[in-house]
């Protein structure tokens, strides 16, 4: 199956937030994935890359696992007992899959929101100040206090809650509470971000807000996003990979995929004739 | 209207507007020149015009990969949406604007030398308001400006009466002598390209008018004289 | 069907439905209504009735008597370090009874009426005025005022709760004249009908006079009457003077109970309502059920060594069952693979939840005392015994407070890198903190409450001394309850009623920390 999708010919025209495109090696690296919970199989043999700088929306139906090929890619995957994840994902050159590297490490370069906003109980402060606290990422108050501003700065929630930075995290609205968690995800400075479906819990604008961080952040980090919302996709993401029952259908640029899909199934699911 | 939360959206808009804004400042241009060559015998700046041409169909190619892909990627609503699908029809509008200047700018590469100076001012007379009524609908597109779309469609008729007097000045011509047929129908040509251009001018200011308000201009009544 | 579908909200049968749905609905209101109100008719009765009880007990009554502290007394050659003194219980005692003789002439006559006075006042409620003195030697020789509970029964006689007693007021006495062998004669015209009617009733009511005695007091003078008839009566002076009959008002009381069968003699009567007018005798509130410890004698019991010993016992179930019992939870929620062997783990927990109390007094008993060669009655020992039982309370209330923590916020703090054990211990347990300190804390309730298991270990003994370790003999409020529900004094009755509001006080106390807590710290996620 086609995975990696070069950038078009020139002369075509792609909107501006597709330019920065780069045609280096891939920040990610996944061949023949196979996961299983228990005796069923949840992923079948899927093999998907992921550039540096972009962001690439995982789509599909319900239960056709992106989910569970999104926790994959920090090994979350590892706190369910009875999943097993199979084949080679490369991160640097490493097989971050196998059992000698890390999951602690690995989820310090690999950061990860959710679906629903889940701030800790504490304060603003100290939700961002406790992974750079854990990875000794400060070396002294300054640090700390720098690196929370900036987290919250890159999470464009800086000007939102400077002045009370000891307020709990939770007096936060919805959309805020996401951002705090993509500002604490950002915190201890991560190469990929993962978003399960970051915006299912929020209200459009909230949703937008969010959508306009995603493509600020793109140009820093690898973005990978769940999302059951095709149009999310379409508006966040530079690639898109369709999902169905566990496979790897189709993955190509996002312009292509919701305008020219290859596949008939990828078209089927995006014009909403899926049978 | 560039205040989007998503500000590359706003991005693709303004790219979308000018890209507009790029391709009626040459069509502009086209007619401009297509009638000075015309008027001047100037059959480098004919050539010259011809060579544009090409110019504004890649633009308008590009316009529509634009639109195809916001309709798809962004989801347009409200204002933006007719925004898009204003651009959509005034592009169509003025790459039509841009074959017919093209057109004019051919015929002047054939006139023979018995066209009189008389033929020619009588186009360029003609010209002028023409292109006076594209470059006030791009005014309008550019600052959205309800009123002034509707004077430009609404002021067609002046264009319509120049053809009329033109028609009637260029009989008189090929009455006068025969051997000015030939040139004499290409000038007929010539004007009727120009009062097509108005036309268009027409259309994209009922385009303009239902991005800005949302409401179609051509369902209106317009002080109409319909004589040829 | 043929017709196009009639309105379902309309038709009789929906009506019908609908009324019975909403009458099964007002029904069911009512049912929980009553039940509440079931419970709380139950509750008012216990309240009702220990409260009754307690606040007999609240207060007591307190004698004076104004002493000479005698050196020779209190303190003789050889025998006058602080320490002796202090101890010198004898010597103090006979002042006290001395200063009574001298108040009652009459008592010093014969022996018997030496014992009666004897026992106004029970030799160890000297103790601390003896205390005193040895505390301030300077006082000897100087007058002083010694203040001793009544003995209990005369406290419950003040009370009216030792024997029914109907008081009658006598009409005027015109004369009070010495008669042979220490009778007197009353005379009044129609004085002492009002007796008459009384004893007229209460015989009418089924009481036995026969063998009852009707006392008349006047001021401080009391006399027994007998030859009643509505002018005039015999009088049998128990103490005082006749002058106080020819000059007062006279209150008779009639007591139905038999001299022989009661605690309280006609003549310790006589001398209690004497005291009293004298204003020797003042009720006053029983701190010393929290100050001392406990006693044979009602009136100088207190629940001091128990609610300490209490205290000692719960910090070591506190001490040990708390942390366990936390960090067991935390493993088997957080760390624990789920197999067969954790599953058959969990249920061994909750059975052991649900073990009868006095399994782990028996326990206790092989366990601690006999194998390990623990102190008996030693709230160490009481305190372990405890804690075995309060366990898996705190584990299952924990597991419970740890399973309601979402799991998001274990998800959240492990996608930025936090270890399994940074993520429990940083992110969960406070989350859960709340919850299992309610566990932790019902569960001390539960075990503060709890008489079974320490009676095997021998916390039953008699503890007069306040224990100052956990390793000290000592006994615990419930226990303390429980012997002296035991005990066969009346007075001991509304001394148990007290003891339990003060167990229940601090049982209100511990849950009351329980809401307090919740209230602080329970938060939204």
């Amino acid at each position: 199956m086609d995975t990696d999708h070069t950038p078009q010919a020139a002369g075509t025209v792609t909107p501006p937030t597709a330019d920065a495109l780069p045609a280096a090696a891939p920040r990610i690296d996944c061949r023949d994935i196979n996961v299983f919970y228990g005796p069923t199989q949840a992923i079948h043999n899927v093999s998907l890359s992921f550039p540096d700088r972009a962001v690439t929306a995982l789509i599909g139906p319900s239960g056709c696992g992106k989910s569970t090929f999104l926790r994959c890619l920090n090994r979350m995957n590892d706190t369910i007992e009875s999943c097993r994840v199979d084949g080679q994902i490369l991160m640097d050159g490493q097989n971050i899959n196998d059992h000698s590297i890390d999951a602690v490490l690995l989820r310090s370069r690999v950061g990860m929101v959710f679906q629903k906003p889940n701030p800790f109980p504490k304060s603003i402060f100290d939700n961002i100040a406790y992974g750079p606290r854990i990875h000794g990422l400060a070396s002294s108050r300054e640090d700390l206090d720098a690196i929370v501003e900036k987290s919250l700065r890159r999470a464009g929630l800086w000007e939102e809650v400077k002045d009370r930075l000891q307020a709990p995290g939770t007096s936060l609205s919805g959309g805020q509470q996401q951002r705090l968690c993509i500002a604490r995800a950002i915190a201890v400075r991560p190469e990929v971000i993962l978003m399960d479906e970051p915006c299912s819990a929020l209200d459009p604008v909230a949703t937008a807000r969010i959508e306009e961080l995603i493509d600020e952040l793109r140009k820093r980090y690898c973005i990978v996003i769940v999302t059951h919302s095709m149009q999310q996709a379409a508006r966040v993401s530079q690639r898109t990979a369709f999902f169905h029952l566990g496979n790897l259908i189709e993955m190509g640029e996002t312009e292509q995929i919701f305008t020219n899909p290859r596949e008939k199934r990828t078209e089927d699911y995006i014009t909403g004739r899926f049978g | 209207m560039s205040d989007h939360i998503v500000s590359a959206y706003s991005d693709e808009l303004d790219k979308l507007s000018s890209d507009i804004m790029r391709m009626g400042g040459i069509v502009e241009t086209m007619i401009t020149d297509s009638c000075r060559a015309l008027s001047s015998n100037d059959g480098v700046l004919a050539k010259e015009v011809i060579a544009r041409d090409p110019q504004v169909d890649v633009i308008e190619a590009e316009i529509e990969k634009q639109i195809v892909s916001l309709i798809a990627r962004r989801q347009p609503m409200g204002h933006d949406l007719r925004m898009i699908l204003s651009a959509l029809k005034i592009s169509n509008e003025l790459e039509r604007i841009g074959d017919l200047s093209k057109n004019v700018a051919k015929r002047a590469l054939r006139l023979d030398d018995y066209v009189s100076v008389e033929m020619r001012n009588a186009i360029l007379r003609m010209s002028r308001p023409v292109a006076r009524q594209l470059n006030e609908v791009l005014d309008a597109y550019a600052t959205g400006n309800a009123a002034l779309a509707r004077n430009v469609w609404s002021s067609d008729d002046d264009i319509d009466q120049h053809y009329n007097a033109v028609f009637r000045e260029m009989l008189t011509y090929l009455i006068e002598d025969p051997r000015r047929i030939s040139a004499g129908a290409h000038m007929l040509f010539v004007a009727k390209n120009l009062e097509r251009i108005g036309d268009h001018c027409t259309n994209v200011a009922e385009f303009v008018y239902y991005q800005a308000v949302g409401d179609y201009l051509s369902t209106m009544e317009r002080p109409k004289l319909d004589q040829v | 069907m043929t017709d196009p579908a009639p309105s379902t909200f309309s038709s009789p049968e929906a009506i019908k439905r609908l009324k019975r749905r909403r009458a099964a609905d007002v029904r069911f209101r009512y049912y929980g209504m009553g039940a509440i109100v079931l419970a709380l008719g139950a509750l008012v009765m216990l309240a009702l009735s220990i409260g009754s009880q307690a606040v007999s007990a609240a207060t007591y009554h307190v004698a004076r008597y104004d002493v000479t502290l005698d050196r020779a007394v209190i303190a003789p050659p050889g025998e006058d370090t602080p320490e002796e003194i202090s101890r010198n219980v004898d010597g103090f005692w006979s002042l006290v009874r001395n200063n009574l003789l001298e108040t009652f002439p009459e008592a010093d006559l014969d022996r018997a009426s030496r014992t009666e006075a004897s026992e106004f006042i029970t030799r160890l409620a000297v103790l601390p005025a003896a205390r005193k003195v040895a505390a301030e030697p300077q006082l000897i020789g100087n007058e002083m005022t010694v203040s001793a509970p009544l003995n209990d029964d005369l406290d419950l006689y003040l009370k009216g709760q030792a024997f029914p007693e109907r008081r009658v007021r006598v009409g005027s006495l015109s004369s009070a004249s010495q008669q042979e062998a220490g009778l007197a004669r009353l005379e009044g015209q129609g004085a002492f009908t009002p007796i008459l009617s009384a004893i007229t009733s209460l015989e009418a009511d089924g009481a036995d006079l026969s063998e009852g005695s009707v006392l008349l007091t006047a001021g401080s003078s009391t006399g027994r009457l007998s030859d009643l008839q509505p002018d005039a009566a015999s009088l049998e002076l128990l103490t005082g003077t006749l002058d106080d009959f020819r000059s007062g008002n006279a209150t008779a009381r009639i007591i139905a109970l038999p001299e022989a069968q009661r605690v309280v003699s006609d003549q310790q009567i006589a001398w209690t309502l004497a005291l009293k007018e004298m204003g020797r005798i003042s009720r006053e509130p029983r701190w010393s059920l929290l100050t001392n410890s406990d006693s044979t004698y009602p009136e100088l019991a207190g629940g001091l060594a128990a609610l300490v010993g209490s205290l000692f016992t719960m910090l070591v179930t506190a001490l040990v069952a708390i942390p366990i019992g936390i960090l067991a939870a935390v493993y088997l929620e957080e760390f624990a693979p789920k197999n067969r062997l954790t599953d058959f783990i969990e249920v061994n927990i909750n059975n052991l939840a649900a073990v009868p109390s006095i399994v782990f007094g028996l326990l206790g008993a092989a366990v601690y005392l006999n194998f390990l060669g623990m102190p008996r009655s030693a709230p160490l020992v009481g305190g372990l015994v405890l804690a075995l039982m309060t366990f898996p309370v705190v584990i299952i209330a924990s597991r419970a407070a740890l399973k309601a923590v979402p799991p998001s916020v274990r998800s959240g703090a492990l996608a930025i890198g936090a270890s399994q054990m940074q993520t429990v211990f940083h992110h969960v347990v406070p989350l859960a903190a709340p919850g299992i300190f309610t566990g932790a804390i019902l569960g001390m309730a539960r075990a503060l409450g709890e008489t079974a298991p320490l009676l095997l270990i021998g916390m039953v003994a008699f503890v007069g001394d306040v224990p100052k370790g956990p390793t000290d003999e000592s006994t615990v409020m419930p226990v303390l309850i429980f012997t002296w529900s035991n005990n066969a004094e009346r007075a001991w009755e509304p001394m148990t009623s007290a003891m339990i509001v003060i167990l229940l006080a601090v049982l209100l106390l511990m849950n009351g920390l329980v809401v307090f807590l919740r209230r602080k710290y329970e938060r939204r996620w």
